[in-house]
């Protein structure tokens, strides 16, 4: 049962990760990403981190990609055009990607060969008690000082997007 | 159903290698989108999938070492995605309203 969850939702983390790359429209791109972090979600619940998989789908899938779709339809953004002009990226850009997931493919199976193999169930650390106990103890700082990043996100968001006024 | 399927299919499990070669396909498919797109809104798409990459390898090692650690790093990167995403969309209206493009190569005003 694990063996079929895992392929089905790689495959579409895959398949949705290769389609944002390649539509032309962002609106068809914020879909597919939406496609991506569900299957994510999933992923992270198979490795028993339920509290994560939860915000995954509230604050990634439903807020932030909520976010992506009204700026794109508030905009009116068309497809994209094409590039006038092809830069270094443009030669590099694709075997240097490849080195780079080749070199990382490499490391992990070198490095975590004898890693133990995932089994649902076998992790149960991950529920919103265990990660709320964590979280406001041993990270109580850091989970402070996210609070006024947020605090500084709103008014940055809030200064940059206001209407100038005459 | 049960009696149908030899039982290993139930108890087979999925190598820890495999999520985080997930994790770095997603990552690198994230990083060609960001180098090849001239869009500004699918390349900040793109960033976001490189965060969410990232965070599958962080919640992964949570389940190698037993401990709920790297879920807690998993759920930073979330908040600071979210502050992230407020500000840079921010930053997008206003370049839309000043510029009327989301094309990348007509905003390069600093490289002339």
């Amino acid at each position: 049962m694990d063996v079929i969850l895992f392929t089905f939702f790689a495959l579409v983390a895959i398949v949705g990760a290769v389609s944002l790359v390649l539509q032309k429209h962002p609106i068809s791109s914020a879909l597919s990403l939406v496609s991506v972090m569900v299957a994510l979600a999933v992923l992270f619940l198979l490795l028993g981190a339920e509290f994560i998989a939860a915000a995954q789908l509230v604050v990634y899938s439903g807020a932030i990609m909520v976010l992506f779709v009204f700026v794109i339809m508030l905009l009116n953004a068309g497809a994209e055009r094409e590039s006038r002009k092809g830069g270094l990226a443009q030669f590099l850009g694709l075997p240097l990607t490849a080195i780079l997931l080749v070199l990382a493919s490499m490391v992990i199976t070198q490095s975590m060969g004898n890693a133990k193999a995932v089994k649902f169930g076998a992790f149960s650390g991950g529920g919103p008690r265990e990660v709320g106990w964590e979280l406001f103890t041993r990270y109580l700082l850091p989970f402070e000082v996210t609070s006024i990043l947020i605090l500084i996100a709103i008014a940055g968001a809030v200064v940059l997007a206001r209407k100038e006024i005459d | 159903m049960t009696h149908l399927l030899p039982p290993e299919f139930f108890t087979a499990t999925v190598p820890l290698n495999a999520y985080l070669i997930l994790s770095a396909i997603l990552f690198a498919i994230g990083a060609c989108g960001f180098l090849f797109r001239k869009n500004i809104i699918t390349i900040y798409m793109c960033i976001e999938l490189m965060l969410n990459a990232v965070n599958l390898s962080f919640v992964t090692f949570s389940y190698q070492f037993g401990k709920v650690d790297g879920q807690i790093y998993s759920f930073f990167v979330m908040v600071v995605a979210a502050a992230e995403a407020a500000v840079g969309l921010a930053i997008i209206l206003t370049i839309f309203r000043n510029r009327n493009t989301l094309q990348i190569d007509e905003i390069d005003t600093l490289n002339n």
